[in-house]
C-alpha cells in the first residue's frame, strides 16, 4: 500500500445540537483519487472545511502526511451538548490555519465557485504565488525582486497553458464562461504548488459534454503535477469513471467505503439515495 | 510568450508616459503659480490643504477601497502623526512659551524635519499595530466601530493633563517649522523663491508614489485578493492576520505623515480639533473620487477642499444682486449646500469620479485596448 497522505480520524463535527459530521475517519493515499459522496446535507463540504481548516473539529483528528493540523475535543458547553464518540481520546488542541495547510501543500476548490472578482484570470493565478515568494514587504514594494516576480509571471503563464486558459488570460475573471471559471478555480489552486488537490463539486452545474472534460482534466493535471486528489461530487458518471476508491456519507455518517464495483451494489448507499421501498 | 506581461515595467507605454507627463506638468504648474501669484491667495490654501488630505484620503483608500478594511480610524492617526512632528520640531528656545503651564515640558531636544515626518509616521504606524492586534480580529462594521473608538480614546488621551509635560495638555502646540519655513528668503527677510506648495507636494507625491507601489506589488495583488474574497483568499495560502496588519500599519503611517503634514498647514496643532467629522470628510473624499482609485482620491481631495475652503464660501455671506437680497445665505448655509451635493453624489454618482479606474487607463481605453470584455460571455 503507498504512503498515506490524509488521515482523518473519528473526525465529529457539531454546532450547537446539530451533528454534521458523525464519527468520521477515512484515509487518503499517495496518488489516488478518492471520492466522497452522499446525499444533500450529509456533511461532505463540513469535512472539507475541516480539512482545509476552515472549522475546527469538536472532536477527533486531522493529519496530513503524518503531521496533525487539526485536533480537538468538545469544549464549554459543547461537552455536554456532544453526542458522539470517542469524547476523551483527543486531548490536544491543534488547529492549524488554512493559509498554513495550503502551504503544506493542500490545495482546494469551492462549491459555490469563489474567485476574485475584480481580477483578471491571469491575476488570480499569480495571486496563489504570493505565499511562495521569498521577498519580504519591503523588497516586494520596492520592486527589488524582479527575477522572482518575473519567474512568478513567467510559471503563471505556463500554468495558464497547461489548463487551457491562455487565450484568455486579461479578460476579467468573472466574465468567463461556467465551464471555464471552474478551470480557472483549479488552476489557481494548483499554483500553489500542491501535492493534494481538493475539489467541492468540480462538474457542479456542466453539462454532460463538459463533465467529460472535466474528467480527462482532472486525470491529465494528476498525472503531470503528480496529485493526490480527494473530490466531492454529485455526477454518478464523473466518480464511477475517475475514482479508486469512494467514502459515502449520509446523514454525517460514514456508510460505506470501497471501490465504485463495490458501491454500487452497496445495499446501505441504495437505501439512502433512492429510500427503502414500504412494505 | 507576452512580453507586455512578463516585464511590465520595461516597456513603458503609451499611456503610463502621458501620465508621467500630467503628474510633472501638475508639479510645474504649481510651482509656477507659486512664483507669479501672491502668496496670499486662496489658491496655495487650496493646494497645500488639498494636497494633504490627497495624501491621507490614498492611505484610507488603501485599507478601505483596496484591502476592504473599513475603517474609521483615520483622524487618530493623524493625530498621532500631527503630534509627533510638532513634539520634536518646536525649536529648543520656543518651548519655555510653547509649554507654558508645564515648565517647558521635557523634551529638550529637536530633530531634523525630515526625521520627525518619518517619525511621525513610525508612530502612527507602531499605535497601529498595537491596536491592529485585538481589533483585526473583527469584519466590516464592527471593526469601523472599534477604529472610531479608539480614535475617540487617543484625542482623549493626547488632551490629558498629566500627558501635558509631552503634549501639552489641551493647550495649542506651535511655533515648529511650517510649510512658509521652505521658502527660501535673503539676508532682509524677503522670499527670493517660493516653495511653500511646492513641498507639501512633493511629500505627498513621494508617500503616494510609495503607496502605488504597494498596490502594484505581490502584497498589493495579495490586499485585493483579502477584498475580494477573504475565504479563497485564505485557501490560497495568504495569511490574513498578517496581512490585513501590513495594510492597516501602512495606511496609518501614511496617514500619520498626513497628519505631519497637516500639523505644518495649519502652524498649530490641537487634539481637539481631529474630530470623527475629519475622518468622515476624508471618507466623503474618497466616495466621491472612486473607492479603490489613487486618482480619483486624489483628484476629489483638491475638489472637495476648493469647494469647502474657497468656492462655496460666498454661500456664508449675505449677498445683494442688483438690490434684491438673495434669500436663505448666511452664516452656515455652505454647509447645507455641501450636504446635498454630497447627497447627489452618491445617490447619482455611486461609482464617485473614477470608479476604479486610474489616470494611465484613461488614456489606455481611448487607443490600445483590446476588447476587454467582448467575446466570450456566457
Amino acid at each position: 500500500m503507498s504512503e498515506n497522505v490524509l488521515h482523518l480520524e473519528n473526525v465529529t463535527m457539531q454546532f450547537g445540537g446539530v451533528v454534521a459530521v458523525y464519527d468520521v475517519s477515512m484515509d487518503v493515499n499517495q496518488s489516488e483519487i478518492v471520492a466522497l459522496i452522499g446525499p444533500n446535507g450529509a456533511g461532505k463540504t463540513t469535512v472539507f472545511n475541516v480539512i482545509t481548516g476552515v472549522y475546527a473539529p469538536t472532536n477527533g483528528r486531522v493529519s496530513l502526511r503524518g503531521k496533525v493540523i487539526a485536533e480537538d475535543h468538545p469544549r464549554g458547553k459543547m461537552r455536554r451538548l456532544y453526542a458522539a464518540g470517542h469524547q476523551y481520546e483527543y486531548v490536544r488542541s491543534v488547529g492549524f490555519t488554512p493559509d498554513r495547510i495550503t502551504k503544506m501543500g493542500m490545495a482546494r476548490t469551492f462549491q459555490n465557485i469563489r474567485l476574485f472578482k475584480s481580477m483578471t484570470v491571469f491575476e488570480n493565478v499569480l495571486v496563489a504565488k504570493h505565499m511562495n515568494m521569498r521577498a519580504g514587504f519591503f523588497s516586494s514594494v520596492l520592486h527589488l525582486n524582479g527575477r522572482e516576480e518575473a519567474r512568478m509571471r513567467e510559471e503563471t503563464l505556463e500554468l495558464l497553458s497547461v489548463v487551457g486558459l491562455y487565450e484568455v488570460r486579461d479578460e476579467i475573471a468573472t466574465s468567463l464562461p461556467y465551464g471555464q471559471q471552474r478551470r480557472l478555480e483549479i488552476a489557481r489552486a494548483l499554483s500553489t504548488k500542491p501535492s493534494m488537490l481538493l475539489l467541492d463539486e468540480p462538474a457542479a452545474g456542466m453539462n454532460p459534454q463538459e463533465t467529460e472534460d472535466l474528467c480527462a482534466f482532472i486525470r491529465e493535471i494528476k498525472e503531470q503535477f503528480n496529485l493526490t486528489v480527494l473530490l466531492i461530487e454529485h455526477d454518478m458518471n464523473l466518480v464511477m469513471d475517475i475514482s479508486d476508491r469512494i467514502y459515502v456519507l449520509n446523514f454525517g455518517k460514514r456508510i460505506a467505503e470501497g471501490t465504485p464495483a463495490e458501491i454500487q451494489n452497496n445495499p446501505d448507499v441504495i437505501t439512502a439515495y433512492l429510500g427503502v421501498a414500504e412494505e | 510568450m507576452n512580453s507586455a506581461i512578463l516585464k511590465p515595467r520595461k516597456r513603458i507605454d503609451r499611456s503610463t508616459m502621458i501620465t508621467i507627463g500630467i503628474i510633472i506638468a501638475i508639479y510645474m504648474l504649481a510651482f509656477g503659480l507659486e512664483q507669479v501669484i501672491p502668496a496670499s491667495s486662496m489658491i496655495f490654501t487650496v493646494l497645500k490643504k488639498g494636497a494633504t488630505y490627497a495624501l491621507v484620503a490614498v492611505s484610507m483608500n488603501l485599507l478601505n477601497g483596496f484591502t476592504g478594511l473599513f475603517s474609521l480610524g483615520q483622524a487618530g492617526f493623524m493625530l498621532i502623526g500631527a503630534y509627533t512632528y510638532a513634539i520634536f520640531t518646536v525649536p529648543v528656545a520656543n518651548r519655555l512659551s510653547v509649554y507654558r503651564y508645564y515648565d517647558g515640558g521635557v523634551i529638550q531636544f529637536t530633530l531634523p524635519l525630515l526625521l520627525a515626518i518619518v517619525l511621525a509616521g513610525v508612530v502612527a504606524a507602531f499605535f497601529a499595530f498595537l491596536i491592529g492586534l485585538p481589533v483585526l480580529r473583527l469584519k466590516s462594521d464592527y471593526l469601523a466601530i472599534a477604529t472610531l473608538g479608539f480614535a475617540e480614546i487617543i484625542r482623549a488621551i493626547f488632551q490629558w493633563d498629566k500627558l501635558g509635560v509631552v503634549t501639552n495638555g489641551s493647550n495649542l502646540l506651535r511655533e515648529f517649522p511650517n510649510f512658509n519655513s521652505f521658502n527660501v528668503k535673503d539676508a532682509n527677510g524677503n522670499v527670493t523663491l517660493y516653495l511653500s506648495t511646492l513641498i507639501p507636494f512633493l511629500i505627498a507625491g513621494v508617500c503616494i508614489l510609495l503607496i502605488v507601489m504597494i498596490i502594484n506589488s505581490s502584497y498589493g495583488r495579495a490586499f485585493k485578493a483579502i477584498r475580494d474574497d477573504e475565504v479563497a483568499a485564505e485557501a490560497m495560502g495568504i495569511n490574513l492576520a498578517r496581512h490585513k496588519m501590513i495594510a492597516f500599519c501602512a495606511s496609518s503611517f501614511f496617514a500619520g505623515i498626513g497628519g505631519a503634514m497637516l500639523a505644518m498647514y495649519q502652524n498649530s496643532v490641537q487634539a481637539k480639533s481631529f474630530t470623527t467629522a475629519m475622518t468622515y470628510e476624508i471618507l466623503l473624499i474618497v466616495v466621491i473620487g472612486g473607492i479603490g482609485s489613487v486618482t480619483g482620491s486624489c483628484l476629489s481631495s483638491f475638489l472637495f477642499v476648493a469647494c469647502s475652503e474657497w468656492w462655496l464660501r460666498f454661500l456664508d455671506q449675505q449677498q445683494t444682486i442688483n438690490g434684491w437680497q438673495v434669500p436663505l445665505l448666511r452664516s452656515g448655509f455652505r454647509l447645507v449646500v455641501f450636504s446635498l451635493i454630497i447627497m447627489a453624489v452618491v445617490l447619482f454618482f455611486r461609482q464617485g469620479i473614477m470608479g476604479s479606474r486610474e489616470l494611465s487607463d484613461l488614456f489606455k481605453n481611448r487607443w490600445n485596448k483590446p476588447s476587454r470584455k467582448g467575446g466570450v460571455k456566457p
